[in-house]
């Protein structure tokens, strides 16, 4: 099985990391992986993309055209992939920052609070872990576990004190999925 | 746990060079391999060696030519509008028969071009961007992986053949990450006599032997003819001992693809979405670019309708394409250019146009 990401926001959303992480854990599970950044004359502001394919088998092309799950972070990058995506392929919405519905019908489409969920842990510096929080929950594409493996690894020294207020942030999406559920 | 690290091409090629023993890199920065020239200018001095941020491209291979005439495992680096200033410097190595590894992290061209990817350095890599009569011998891997393989093997083909061995990648593998297998920093154990290993090397004769010269000067006409013979009849050894490709289900191909780098694995996709609509595709992907594999060409069995050159370029690869096929089968090209990259989707309809006109 292979599955293929495509995520895309604007410089400093932290899309990038978002995809390093989960390249990062889907190796932890003995996957094949390749992670493929846009590069270019990029800045603050501007726009990025990374694709992210996970696999049992050898990956050949590293580029991703069909996304099976696109992760829009803002309005231009939901506008330029929405039709790219794979028939009933998933679509998750950063709701904080578009308010447009999406076009297709034949997909599935999850709309995360994400620098809402952000701020109320710590700031919006952390939009892109709730992203991928909810993302991984939803799709079950890698497993929370793994993506906390990844942190302890990445984010040593110094760091290591991000680690909770990011590990919060993964799960804050289901937590609040879970209590409007319940509601 | 697993043991694999989840590396960017250009550190990875830059940690193999380390693990294979180089010790001595001097660059000057260009996109897309700056993240090579930041890792070593951070990890060469740690590992006891000297990083060295050259004035220009230039200086950068002439200082690599005095630290590898004295025995040092070196490595330059650039992209393809630095490694086109780096051709003299090559030369003169090539004349005097002096070691190191050159990567080209290659981008769209001509002129300073893109920064995407491109793979129209072929020519320069393979027929020489300097004067004279020399080649480099040229490797051009497909994964982080196989660059990572294929960067100790340079050193040591390097040292065996001396002359200088490039691997030719592009921007696609230089910004990827992939999971690695690394060796260990003391894989590579550095000689503790550097002149009982190189012989040739200028490591400071003491009066215990000949002075070693290093010069690339040779005004007497038979003196250079003998030289140049000597370095040919290398030459024909490397052409036997070194070409190397995989062969991809071309035993009962239709159609058999030449592809090299990067573009090979957006072909292996394109096979995949061929065999799918029952059209038997191959590929022929040289790993080594020169010596050029021939050979392979061999194998390529009399069903097959077309030879098709896949690249990066407007067609520098299907030169040897066509001198390996010599006439047996048509040979086609598919190409974009420019730093834009081909689909596998693009590459199967492109094939499926060229077979409906067979």
């Amino acid at each position: 099985m292979t599955q293929k990401v495509l995520m895309a926001g604007f410089g400093g959303q932290g899309v990038m990391l978002m995809g390093e992480l989960l390249a990062y854990a889907a190796m932890l599970e003995g996957k094949q992986v390749t992670y493929m950044p846009s590069y270019g004359p990029e800045m603050r502001g501007g726009t990025a993309n990374c694709s992210v394919v996970i696999s049992d088998e050898e990956i050949s092309s590293p580029i991703v055209t069909e996304p099976a799950i696109l992760i829009a972070m803002n309005e231009p990058s939901m506008e330029k992939f929405e039709k790219s995506i794979a028939p009933s392929g998933m679509l998750f919405i950063n709701r904080s920052l578009i308010r447009r519905t999406p076009l297709r019908q034949d997909i599935k489409c999850f709309p995360v609070e994400c620098n809402e969920l952000a701020r109320a842990i710590l700031s919006e510096k952390i939009a892109n872990i709730v992203m991928l929080g909810a993302v991984i929950c939803a799709s079950g594409i890698v497993s929370g576990e793994s993506v906390g493996e990844v942190m302890r690894r990445k984010f040593v020294g110094k760091k290591s004190k991000f680690i909770p207020m990011n590990m919060k942030a993964l799960t804050v999406w289901s937590d609040h999925y879970e209590d409007e559920k319940r509601q | 746990m697993d043991d694999r690290r989840l590396m960017k091409g250009n550190e990875a090629f830059a940690e193999a060079a380390i693990v294979s023993g180089c010790r001595y890199y001097f660059g000057y920065p260009i996109t897309p391999q700056n993240e090579l020239t930041e890792y070593m200018s951070r990890e060469l001095p740690g590992a006891g060696g000297s990083f060295v941020q050259a004035e220009s491209e230039l200086a950068a291979v002439s200082m690599a030519y005095g630290a590898a005439a004295a025995g040092g495992r070196v490595l330059i680096s650039s992209s393809s509008p630095g490694i086109a200033l780096m051709q003299e410097g090559l030369s003169f190595l090539c004349s005097v028969d002096i070691p190191l590894v050159v990567l080209n992290v290659s981008r769209g061209g001509p002129g300073v071009g893109g920064i995407q990817p491109g793979q129209a350095d072929y020519f320069q890599a393979t027929r020489g961007g300097g004067n004279g009569d020399y080649h480099i011998i040229v490797y051009a891997p497909a994964s982080i992986q196989e660059s990572i393989d294929l960067m100790g093997k340079a050193y040591d083909v390097a040292e065996h053949y001396r002359n200088p061995v490039m691997l030719l990648v592009d921007g696609m593998l230089g910004q990827m990450m992939e999971p690695v297998s690394m060796p260990s920093r003391d894989a590579y154990a550095l000689p503790e006599d550097v002149s009982a290993m190189k012989p040739w090397a200028i490591t400071g004769h003491d009066n215990r032997r000949e002075r070693n010269v290093v010069k690339s000067l040779r005004l007497k006409p038979d003196e250079l003819e003998e030289a140049v013979e000597k370095r040919g009849a290398k030459y024909a050894a490397a052409e036997q001992e070194l070409a190397s490709y995989e062969a991809v289900d071309i035993e009962s191909a239709e159609v058999v693809f030449v592809a090299f780098g990067s573009t090979s694995r957006i072909v292996k996709d394109a096979i995949g979405l061929l065999r799918a609509d029952g059209v038997r595709a191959g590929m022929i992907r040289p790993i080594s670019l020169w010596p050029f594999p021939e050979r392979a060409f061999e194998q390529v069995p009399a069903s097959a309708k077309a030879v098709i050159s896949v690249e990066l370029s407007m067609g520098q690869l299907i030169q040897d394409v066509r001198l390996a096929v010599n006439g047996r089968f048509p040979v086609e090209l598919i190409h974009r250019t420019g730093g834009m990259l081909l689909t596998p989707e693009e590459v199967a309809a492109r094939t499926m146009d060229i077979l409906e006109v067979k």
